[in-house]
């Protein structure tokens, strides 16, 4: 979702903390002001947008970086887009200054009848900042982000002589199109200051691809349920037919088809229950890894899931037991144990 | 007179064209020691099998208590077996895993409770309080056939039934067991052993001969399966 302030005014610190407790902690990702800074390099014109970088690494963790993300610890290192990269021949480490007017200062044009190093020092000599900065890492998205300098916002605010004002939030949501919907109406009620826009075409598709996950997860479970159902058949087999003995014992001593069948089929039970339980900590295991690892976050643990898969274990491992469980009834005594 | 507790009459058991036993009749008193010889084949197995309710014979009745069991399915069979029945075998069949109490418990727990007080009491009975707490890996064979007596006994049955219960036994143990048996027939027990051993054979009550699936000879304690064998010039 991108965050506007409505009409001129700038998005203040303030309303930026009451934005994030409006969208509420748990379901926000990544949650970046921007600023943007028209600067000079070699007295072009270039545009400098000032944000919270790890945030906005949480937000875009899908930009290709050749190098590395720049932090806040030293701000003297930033990311430039390609496209600039290209323009001023710039590579990783390379150096670059760049010159401003400061905040409610005039921007003056540079004179056609002076040469670049001539007007640099003519902007030098009057009320502007400048600093050199290296390349930290150089941004490939294949969109606009490619004709932006990323710097700290914070550094950039000290470097105009300004407090905070962002002239765009960009935030990541855990939400579908319709809580989205939902929200940015929140937002629009609860705070006027502010026109909320969902990304829809973003939205759209990523609740298209969350789909297609969803129907792959659900495809998955069933293939792993039936591969458990067939595991547990072969085993339980294997269990009956190694046990015979035992069995045949049990049912001279007097013991019932039923009660026997009972007796394997409540191991089949605890065994899932243990498995079951095993799966579901591995299982959130696994999954907290890919998604720390794909979508860049971590998932909650759903305490509520915890019972019905244990319940759904249990339930394959007792189906798929019964069919070799029912081979006890035809185990005899008298041929089992007969002492030749 | 003691009460007739099993009556097989004109029992047969027919496999294909194989008659297993033909037209067997016998009855054996509360209290009796019987002991069953003959040669392999000689259906022997067939007969404790229908005693021991693990089988039914194809004509005949086995009236067992003063019930007729020869028709019986086999869940009423099992309930039969498991009240009315010890069976002993002679590869022991003790549950690895379980200790030696534990393996007494087990014929408890599927007849009603179990109880560790009368099983380590059963376990008294033949010598083996002090190795109650072993596996049956622990347990020399003797020992290990004094458990399976012990698991025998342990619901009280009315019949104790032993498939060769000392054929896997040195003559020590199998002296000690015989001397269990003996014991318990004069406990009141009624005893049923299949033996190929004519020592452990002769010191029963009455003795029964198999040929071919006939009984060719039943004697009391005065002759000895020797002389009874000698006489038909079979052996075992």
């Amino acid at each position: 979702m991108i965050v506007l302030p409505r009409g001129e005014a700038k998005i203040t610190r303030e309303t930026l903390g009451k934005l994030r407790a409006l969208i509420g902690e748990n379901k926000i990702v990544g949650m970046a002001p921007y600023r943007y800074q028209t600067v000079k390099i070699n007295e072009q014109p270039y545009i400098i947008a000032g944000t919270d970088l790890s945030e906005a690494e949480k937000n875009s963790p899908f930009w290709y970086i050749e190098g590395e993300w720049a932090n806040s610890r030293d701000t003297s290192q930033v990311m430039v887009g390609h496209e600039i990269a290209q323009t001023l021949g710039l590579k990783l480490g390379d150096s670059f200054m760049v010159q401003g007017v400061k905040y409610g200062q005039q921007a003056e044009a540079s004179r056609q009848d002076l040469s670049a190093e001539e007007n640099q020092k003519r902007d030098l000599a009057r009320q502007n900042f400048h600093k050199n900065f290296s390349v930290k890492g150089i941004v490939s998205t294949g969109g606009a982000e490619e004709g932006f300098i990323f710097a700290d916002a914070d550094m950039l605010n000290e470097l105009i002589g300004d407090t905070f004002r962002a002239d765009v939030i960009e935030c990541s949501i855990v939400a579908d199109a319709g809580e989205l919907a939902e929200l940015s109406a929140r937002i629009e009620s609860e705070m006027p200051e502010l026109q909320p826009r969902a990304v829809r075409r973003l939205t759209q598709s990523q609740d298209i691809v969350l789909g297609k996950l969803q129907a792959l997860v659900f495809l998955v479970t069933v293939v792993v349920l039936i591969i458990t159902m067939i595991s547990v058949y072969t085993t339980m087999t294997a269990m009956v037919a190694e046990r015979r003995k035992e069995i045949a014992l049990k049912k001279a001593l007097g013991a019932e088809n039923k009660l026997v069948m009972s007796e394997l089929l409540g191991e089949g039970a605890l065994l899932g229950l243990i498995g079951g339980t095993l799966g579901v900590f591995l299982g959130f295991e696994f999954a907290l890894r890919v998604s720390l690892n794909v979508f860049g976050r971590g998932i909650n643990f759903q305490w509520s899931l915890l019972p019905v898969t244990i319940i759904v274990f249990v339930v394959i491992t007792i189906a798929a037991s019964i069919i070799p469980v029912r081979k006890v009834m035809d185990i005899h005594p008298a041929i089992v144990l007969k002492g030749e | 007179m003691s009460k007739k507790i099993l009556e097989l009459k004109n029992i047969s058991k027919i496999y294909g064209n194989l008659k297993a036993l033909a037209d067997i009749n016998l009855s054996v008193n509360a209290g009796d020691w019987l002991s069953i010889m003959g040669p392999s084949g000689s259906g022997k197995t067939t007969m404790i099998n229908i005693i021991g309710c693990m089988d039914t014979p194809s004509t005949g009745s086995v009236i067992l208590d003063g019930v007729d069991i020869s028709r019986e399915n086999a869940a009423s069979l099992t309930r039969i077996r498991r009240d009315k029945i010890g069976l002993i075998f002679q590869q022991f069949h003790l549950i690895s895993y379980l200790t030696a109490v534990e393996n007494v418990m087990v014929a408890q727990y599927y007849h009603s409770m179990p109880d560790e007080d009368e099983a380590m009491e059963a376990l008294a009975k033949v010598g083996l309080s002090d190795r109650a707490h072993h596996l049956p890996a622990q347990l020399s064979g003797g020992e290990q056939q004094r458990v399976c007596i012990a698991r025998a006994l342990i619901n009280s049955p009315q019949i104790l039934l032993g498939d060769e219960p000392t054929g896997n036994l040195d003559e020590e143990n199998e002296g000690i067991v015989v001397d269990i048996f003996r014991r318990l027939h004069d406990e009141g027990v009624t005893i049923i052993i299949v033996t190929h051993d004519p020592e452990v054979g002769d010191v029963a009550q009455r003795k029964i001969i198999l040929e071919h699936g006939r009984v060719v000879g039943d004697i009391d304690q005065s002759a000895t399966f020797g002389e009874a064998l000698k006489l038909r010039g079979s052996h075992v």
